[in-house]
This record gives C-alpha cells, structure tokens and sequence, in this order.
C-alpha cells in the first residue's frame, strides 16, 4: 500500500508536460533513445526533448502511419525509438503498430497525448476512447495509463527500461497529484492507494483522483472503499485483483475511456476467471465525445467521483443480494 | 560453389562480369523454379509477382547486397525489405539459393508450423529484415532502417522491393516525402513494375502514371529500366549507390508472371492460385526445367 492515501494537491503539470521532462531528463542515460514527432512537439510534451537533443528529435510531418512503421526500422536498426502524437492519431496508424512494431516484437514504444475527454474544447473527433481497447487487442503490447504527474515520469523510465512494444497514455489537461516521490512504479503491478473492505474501485489515468474523491464520498456514509491504481492495463495485475476479490467482493472501474475494451473489460476478464464478483463500470458509454472543457465532460459523461460513488452504492446493492 | 561478387572479390582469378551475369541468370531461374513449386504444394500464393521480381531479387542477393548467411546480425549489413510481402516465395527461393536457408525446407511454404509463411516474418527467419505483408509498411520499415543507419555513422546501404500496385497506398508516399526530405541517399527504393494487380490493370484499377514524374517530383534520383535485364539492373544499382544527398528509385519494368508462357501478363495469375499438377510442370517446363528437376521439385 502507498503511503499517500488521498489527494495531495492539484498541480499544474499535465501528465504530457510530466512525459516530455522526464523524457528529456532520462535521454543521456538511455543513449539509444529518439524520438519520433508528428509536428506535435508543442501538443506532446517532447518539446522538451527537442530543446535538450534537437540531433534526436526525428521529424515525420503529418504522416503517422509512415511515422508508426518507420520506428520499426529505426528499432531494427538497434535504437529503440519512442513515437509521439495524439492517442486519435495512434488509432489511425495501429495497423502499423500492429505489423511492424508488435508482429515484428521491436523494442519500440508509442506515447500518446491526448487521450479521453480530458482533451476537452477540441471535441468528439479528437476524443480517443476506443485506443486502450484497440492497443490491448494486439499480441505482445503492453499498455500502460499512468495516473499523476509523480507516476508519469517513473513510467517513463520503467517503459524505457521494458523490452518490448509499449503503448503508454499521457494526458491533456492540468492533472491532479495523487502520489509522492517515493511512489514505485512497475509495470504490470496494480498498487492499493487506499484501503477498504466494503468494495474495491479500480481505476487508471485522471480517474484515479476521481476515485479517491468517491472514496471520501462513501467514506461519510460508512462504506469502506478500497482504492486501486491500476496503470497497466496490459498485463493486468490479475493477483492483486483476485486479492481484492476475496477481501471486498465488489468492484467499480473508472477510466476515461468507453466502457467496452479499456480497464473495466480487462477487470472483469480477469475477475471472471479468478474470482467472479459484481462489478460496475464508469466510463463512456458508447458514445462519442463533444466539446467542453475536461470537468464540464466528466460531469455530462459520467465520470465524475459522485458518479463513481453512485456506482459504487449501486454494485454494494448487487454484493448484498448475491 | 555459388558464384556472388564476394566470391569474386575473394578469388579475382574468377573474375568476369559475364560469368556473374551467367551465374545471376540461373539464380533467378533457380528463383522462378522454386517459385512455381513451392506454391504448387502450399495450394496457393502468388505466382505473377513472384515471377516478375525474379531477376531482380537475383541481382540483390547475388551481386549488389553487402549480405551473407552469417553477417545477418552484422549492423553494417546492408539491409533488403519485401515491402511487397507476397512475393515471398520468391524471396525464400533466393534466400536459398544464397545460403539464408534451406531449399527443401522453402518448400514447406505455408504449411503449419512451417516459418516459410505466406509473407515473411522477421521472428521465423531473421535474415527477412522484418515483417510485411501490408502493403506500404515496408518501404517505411525500410525509411526507418536508412535512417537509424545514418544516425549511427554506419555506412550500409538499405533496399526495398516494392509492387506498383502498391503504390496506391498513401503511405508509400508519406515515407517517399519523408525520405527526400531527410536526404536518404542510402536508401534504394525499386518498383517491380509489372503493370497488373490483384483484380486488373493497374491503370484499371488506379492509374499510376505518369509514375516517373511523381518520384521526381518527390526529389528522387530516378532509373527506368528493364527489370529483366541483369547488366542493365546490376549498372543502375552501382549508380544509385553512388547517388548523394537524396534516395534513389528504380523502375523496372517487367512482366508479371515472366518466364511462364501461358501465365504473362494475366492478371489471374497475380491472386493466390492454386496449381494443378499440370500447371506446375507446364509452368516449370517453360521455365526450362528438366524433366528430372521437374520430378524433383514436385515430388518432395
């Protein structure tokens, strides 16, 4: 268990701008590392790569499928390339992702900015919420979603130290502080961030702020929720949830995505084969997204710590008649 | 032994730019006959392309690539992409013929368990550089390597075969902006230009031309030449790669399914087809094949 178990402060860090530091930060001590841009530099935080190693900043233009594919070439070559542009835009070229990237097992990884409603005024058309769903699907891909700025910068080192093709999330908009320094990382480990016995919330990216509210939430009404930061979402932490499981014997998942594919349907997989239980499910609900700033869309979509606590109430109504 | 330019190099008593010529003709003959028969016993694949590029893969392995059997992990290995994946018998049969692999293995092509799959794959057999079978990743895996290469000071040279059918896919064109504007002259991009695809004509189906035209307006160094005719490819490969400061592209006219009478410049024989037995051996016959070579080829 962390030893942060609510909210520390709402920074002003998005956890892009928290990628393209540590990014910047790690290049000198992985050599082997370039960056690939899509006239993104701006939006995807690598701008501060650019700044610190312009001679490893390789520009693609507006061409991602060329960009997506390239970095199996540069990877072939034995650098280990890290791709940058908006979540929408890794769904456009996830054929090649898929090819020549994971088919091809290169040591490649893929950062993508902007992801959810948490894009906000741009609109439904920017709005990927169907990539961790798509990512997920593809043999070998590990997918990652990290949820503050603390646990943005450890990812970034753990996914560089990872072999192997990784589809990591960062986010747009100012995010939320939920860990400290001396957070741990690891790919592929779900960590609880506040204990409880009545239910368990899991949750990835800017949902786990949310979560922790809808825990204080319940936490007035005596309901006792069990918090779980859950950034990989590929792997999924399948001893931890089964732990979890046995101990609350309810579950909500929350994340910034469409309900189908992302961390609920990996949850219920899991849990599924190990351990079923009731489980609700926060997230988009089929539908595509609109313009609006990130808190008004949470509100209006559904993903807000009231509604993870009204879904909470609702699965603690199923455990009681089961 | 095989005759390549290594072994010239090695033993310049051998040397002589007919004997290479002579050896890189039976090469892609080699090429066409194993071609011809390895689809005959998957049940399917395809014949056309596989028939077209021939000459050309020959020229690559045995003469032009700085690539053998054991420096396929040397990192100044020059390196050859399949961006048109589907011609991948093709591709074994010259891997075989050179030493990548075994010939009577390359048999097995698209069989169970079997790493001759129906387009090449970079974790089956290494020496393929990496996986296609999409149209158009190839050339930009291939973009990528030329420029990983280049980031590294090393001096190799990059090669990718692709089909004009292929051309219509709009990421051949993003990786061909992206590889002028990063003046790639090491990269080699050739274009098995056999004028049909899958369905029909290409200028049916969606016209290519003026196709010369587009790469030089992409800022390519640009050949037209006969793709069938080996001192003609071997000359344009040694002056692409002295080419500097921008990629080169080769289009080499050719025939789908050259070398195989009744399969010329059908368009049925560029799909996935299956032989007939009698087919095989007519197409093997044409191919110049021995009736014992014949027998050998299709009843292993």
């Amino acid at each position: 268990m962390s030893s942060t178990p609510s909210l520390i402060a709402i920074g002003n860090d998005s956890l892009r701008e928290s990628f393209g530091k540590a990014l910047s930060a790690l290049a000198d001590e992985f050599p082997k590392v370039v960056v690939l841009d899509a006239d993104l530099a701006g939006g995807t935080g690598v701008h501060h790569f650019r700044k610190s190693h312009p001679e490893r900043l390789l520009q693609f233009g507006i061409a991602e499928q060329n960009m997506m594919a390239a970095a199996g070439g540069l990877a072939a070559t034995g650098l280990v390339p890290v791709v940058t542009t908006f979540a929408v835009f890794c769904l456009r070229a996830i054929e090649q992702a898929r090819l020549s990237l994971a088919y091809a097992r290169r040591n490649a990884k893929i950062v993508a900015s902007h992801p959810g409603l948490d894009v906000g005024p741009d609109g439904g058309s920017a709005q990927a919420l169907e990539d961790l769903a798509a990512f997920r699907a593809i043999p070998g891909m590990t997918v990652i979603s990290p949820a503050d700025p603390i646990e943005m910068a450890k990812a970034t080192r753990a996914m560089l130290e990872f072999e192997g093709p990784v589809y990591m999330r960062t986010g747009r908009s100012p995010a939320r502080r939920v860990f400290n320094d001396d957070h741990v990382f690891e790919i592929g480990k779900g960590q609880i961030v506040r204990d409880g016995s009545d239910l368990t919330i899991v949750a990835c990216g800017v949902e786990l702020a949310r979560a922790l509210d809808a825990a204080e939430e319940l936490e007035k009404e005596n309901i006792s929720a069990r918090v779980v930061n859950m950034a990989t979402i590929k792997p999924i932490d399948g001893a931890l949830l089964k732990r979890c499981a046995e101990e609350t014997g309810a579950f909500v998942t929350a994340e910034d995505h469409n309900i189908y594919g992302g961390l609920g349907s990996a949850v219920a997989e899991s849990l599924a084969a190990s351990h079923p239980c009731p489980i609700e499910f926060v997230g988009v609900k089929d539908v595509f997204g609109a313009s609006g700033e990130p808190e008004e869309l949470a509100e209006q979509f559904g993903l807000t710590g009231p509604h993870i606590a009204r879904a909470a109430r609702a699965v603690l109504e199923r455990k009681r008649k089961a | 032994m095989v005759l390549t330019l290594r072994s010239i190099n090695e033993d310049p008593a051998r040397a002589s730019s007919h004997a290479l010529e002579t050896e890189l003709a039976q090469a892609a003959a080699f090429v066409r006959k194993h071609s011809i028969a390895s689809i005959y016993h998957a049940g399917s694949g395809h014949p056309g392309g596989a028939m077209s590029s021939a000459d050309i893969l020959a020229c690559l392995y045995g003469a032009e690539l700085n690539l053998w059997p054991d420096s396929i992990e040397d990192p100044n290995r020059d390196r050859f992409v399949l961006s048109k994946g589907h011609a991948a018998p093709a591709l074994y049969a010259v891997g075989a013929r050179y030493g990548f692999c075994d010939a009577k293995s390359a048999l097995r092509l698209r069989k169970l368990n079997s790493p001759f799959q129906g387009h090449p794959h970079v974790l089956d057999l290494p020496w393929v550089e990496t996986s296609t079978g999409s149209l158009g990743q190839g050339v930009s895996v291939a973009v990528g390597m030329a420029m990983g290469l280049k980031l590294q000071g090393l001096s190799a040279r990059v090669y990718t075969l692709l089909g004009d059918g292929e051309l219509q896919e709009g990421e051949v064109w993003e990786a061909a902006m992206c590889a002028a504007h990063h003046g790639l002259d090491n990269l080699c991009i050739i274009i098995d230009y056999n004028k049909l695809q899958s369905d029909n004509r290409n200028s049916e189906i969606m016209r290519l031309e003026p196709l010369a035209a587009k790469w030089r307006a992409f800022d390519f160094g640009i050949a037209e030449i006969d793709g069938h005719d080996i001192p003609e490819i071997l000359k344009t490969f040694r002056r692409a790669s002295v080419t500097q400061g921008r990629p080169s592209v080769i289009i080499a006219h050719t025939i789908k399914g050259k070398g195989v009478k009744y399969m010329e410049n059908i368009p049925t024989w560029h799909g996935s087809v299956k032989f007939t037995r009698q087919q095989a051996e007519d197409a093997l016959q044409s191919l110049g094949a021995t009736r014992s070579e014949i027998k050998e080829l299709l009843d292993v």
